[in-house]
């Protein structure tokens, strides 16, 4: 890019850089949050006048963030992204200062999307999903859903939906619908959408849903099905990421992507490639045993991913309260943990006890183990699935080798 | 045969609200009592339980629900014919005389207890350990609402760490919720009988009318832990 940035912004970029590279030096951090705190603190501006000239895609929701950004850009070809995670403003002008392709794709946490889309002026916004998240930090899902509407009021940017999703569809339907591209991807959770978003009634959010005041379901311009059925063709989407709801996320970003012009079986040929996103769904070693890694942090994401370990022997749950993962557990709860009968889960993390005390509830088969003492005590030779929030995620992560 | 009811889960569900009935029914059923476990929709009647169960919701649903609650007395009824009714957080306020909604807007209650909520000056969000008689219960308040008792109304808990229904000219101290008959309200939201398993076998033991055989569960060591850990007290609180 040759866009030529003020004083203030070349300073502001030249204390990120300093401070990133201090604080990965450190072994502080991954190197991104910090410095752009510094550069924003010099020049506010910062991630607008760095967005100028892009064209950026963004990416919201509660659940598939990360891994639809990277489908994103592995759809688009490659392109400038935060693939590290960092979701808001900082981790954002880290990514916009590290990399100069025009083309940007960013996850943008779900709070933050009013003040990023308003810096960034994306081309084309996608919005995945919306459930309960770590109440104790984070707003309630209505509130989310009305923060959203508000926002996408007056965005130029091509929406891109799942109309799966009441709240979704609360959040994106407020402004003219030949701006949205509705795409019905499903969805496997439907617990925060029993009560109608626009005016409280019970909701069946099922299927073709329609609530009594008018609001419903919007007509959808993609079915995500055998195939990924647009307006003028069908796509063959073959998905490598396990999980329904990686396919759901892969269908959102290869519309996104033939958004910006890649055509659609390209852009699902490019996305069929990826097999892990940082680090989720891997398979890792410790102490002599492997594992499968993947990261749920609420309800929803352990919903999605107990269809794919149920019927295991064994399962390790790794549960952690530190900021990033909310201090209150008692979503565990509104989990379907049920599903685990037959399994024996050992369970680790700081709230380990919470967990198993949870499990226990529900006659699955509990155990609190030490992470070290771990490997010694499950005999399978097989990989084992360990479900992790997101610093027990982090953690695994620091403790395994690749196979 | 042990009945309990969730009233309106769609509404009043927002955090992991089920757990208690989940923690209820296997309580119970452990001991060798048989349970059934309804959902109350909206537009359903209340039907005829042991224990009712009153969860947390945002606004608008908190709403709705004490609408649907207050088209007949029927609640009422059940609690004055010795139903246990455990309401917890926005099912706390609304089964109260009056609470105060996003906007200033107040919102007459149920009146089962008398007692007024207002909106604080801020969110009150964290652990949550009270003494409830010889007991700790500790859980975790996520709330905007105070709430004032009536002069002839007890607390469910008198506030360790915390705010639960918060500070008034008539309190001496931070209380949390409320106790009244078979009623037991509290700003400790969620699954809050999951971390107390004392408080579970107590409702239980209202509901059937007389003591239970003592169980061990994974919750005893829980419940040592949270109390350890929010409030730094011995692990035996009837010795305290």
């Amino acid at each position: 890019m040759s866009t030529r940035l003020p004083l203030r912004s070349t300073l502001a970029l030249a204390g990120l850089r300093s401070v990133n590279r201090a604080s990965r030096v450190l072994r502080l951090g991954q190197g991104t949050v910090a410095g752009g705190r510094v550069a924003l603190r010099i020049d506010p501006q910062l991630v607008r006048r760095m967005s100028a000239q892009r064209r950026i895609v963004l990416v919201s929701g509660t659940n598939g963030k990360t891994t639809t950004t990277a489908l994103v850009v592995a759809a688009l070809g490659g392109a400038t992204t935060n693939a590290t995670g960092s979701n808001m403003s900082a981790g954002i002008v880290a990514a916009l200062a590290s990399d100069k392709r025009a083309l940007t794709v960013l996850e943008v946490d779900e709070a933050y999307l009013a003040t990023v889309a308003d810096a960034t002026q994306p081309e084309v916004i996608v919005l995945l999903n919306l459930s309960r998240d770590q109440l104790d930090r984070a707003a309630e899902v209505r509130v989310l859903a009305d923060k959203w509407r508000t926002t996408l009021h007056n965005t130029s940017a091509t929406i891109v939906a799942n109309c799966a999703d009441p709240l979704v569809v609360y959040g994106a339907v407020a402004q003219m619908d030949s701006k949205v591209v509705w795409c019905d991807v499903g969805s496997s959770w439907t617990l925060d959408a029993r009560s109608c978003p626009q005016c409280t009634e019970p909701l069946n959010p099922e299927g073709t849903w329609r609530c009594e005041c008018g609001f419903a379901k919007p007509h959808p311009d993609f079915v995500l099905g055998d195939t990924l059925a647009g307006p003028v063709a069908s796509v063959d989407l073959q998905v490598s990421l396990p999980g329904a709801f990686n396919r759901s996320n892969a269908a959102l970003a290869v519309v996104a992507a033939s958004l910006l012009g890649v055509p659609l079986q390209l852009a699902a040929d490019r996305v069929s490639a990826i097999r892990d996103v940082a680090g989720r769904f891997t398979l890792r070693q410790r102490d002599g045993k492997t594992f499968r890694l993947m990261l749920a942090k609420n309800p929803a994401g352990v919903s999605a991913l107990i269809g794919l370990v149920a019927g295991g022997s064994d399962l390790v749950v790794s549960i952690n309260d530190l900021i990033a993962d909310g201090a209150d557990p008692s979503w565990l709860y509104d989990a379907p943990f049920d599903e685990l009968r037959g399994s024996t889960v050992w369970c680790t993390g700081e709230r380990a006890l919470d967990l198993a005390a949870r499990l226990e509830y529900d006659d699955v088969t509990a155990r609190v183990v030490a992470v070290e003492d771990l490997a010694g005590r499950i005999s399978t030779t097989k990989p084992v699935d360990v479900i992790a929030n997101y610093t027990a995620f982090a953690a695994w992560l620091e403790a395994t080798t690749p196979c | 045969m042990l009945k309990i009811a969730v009233l309106y889960p769609e509404l009043l569900g927002t955090y992991g609200d089920g757990g208690n009935a989940l923690v209820l029914a296997s309580r119970a059923r452990r001991r060798g009592i048989e349970v059934e476990v309804v959902q109350v929709a909206l537009d359903e009647t209340i039907p005829d339980a042991n224990i009712l169960l009153l969860g947390g919701g945002e606004d608008g649903p908190q709403r709705q629900a004490t609408y649907g609650l207050a088209n007949d007395d029927t609640l009422a009824k059940r609690v004055n014919d010795g139903a246990v009714l455990l309401a917890v957080c926005a099912g706390f306020q609304l089964i109260g005389t009056s609470y105060e909604v996003e906007g200033g807007l107040h919102v007459d209650g149920l009146g089962l207890v008398d007692a007024v909520t207002t909106r604080g000056p801020k969110r009150r969000v964290g652990d949550l350990l009270t003494r409830v008689g010889n007991r700790w219960m500790v859980g975790f308040e996520n709330h905007g609402g105070e709430t004032e008792l009536g002069p002839d109304e007890v607390p469910l808990g008198v506030v360790e760490s915390g705010t639960g229904n918060g500070r008034f000219a008539s309190n001496a101290r931070y209380v949390d919720g409320v106790r009244h008959g078979s009623i037991f309200g509290t700003y400790a939201h969620g699954p809050v009988l999951a971390q107390n398993p004392w408080l579970a076998d107590e409702l239980l033991t209202l509901a059937v009318g007389r003591p239970l055989e003592p169980l061990t569960s994974i919750a005893d060591e829980l419940h040592r832990s949270r109390v350890r850990e929010v409030g730094g007290f011995p692990d035996d609180p009837v010795d305290y």
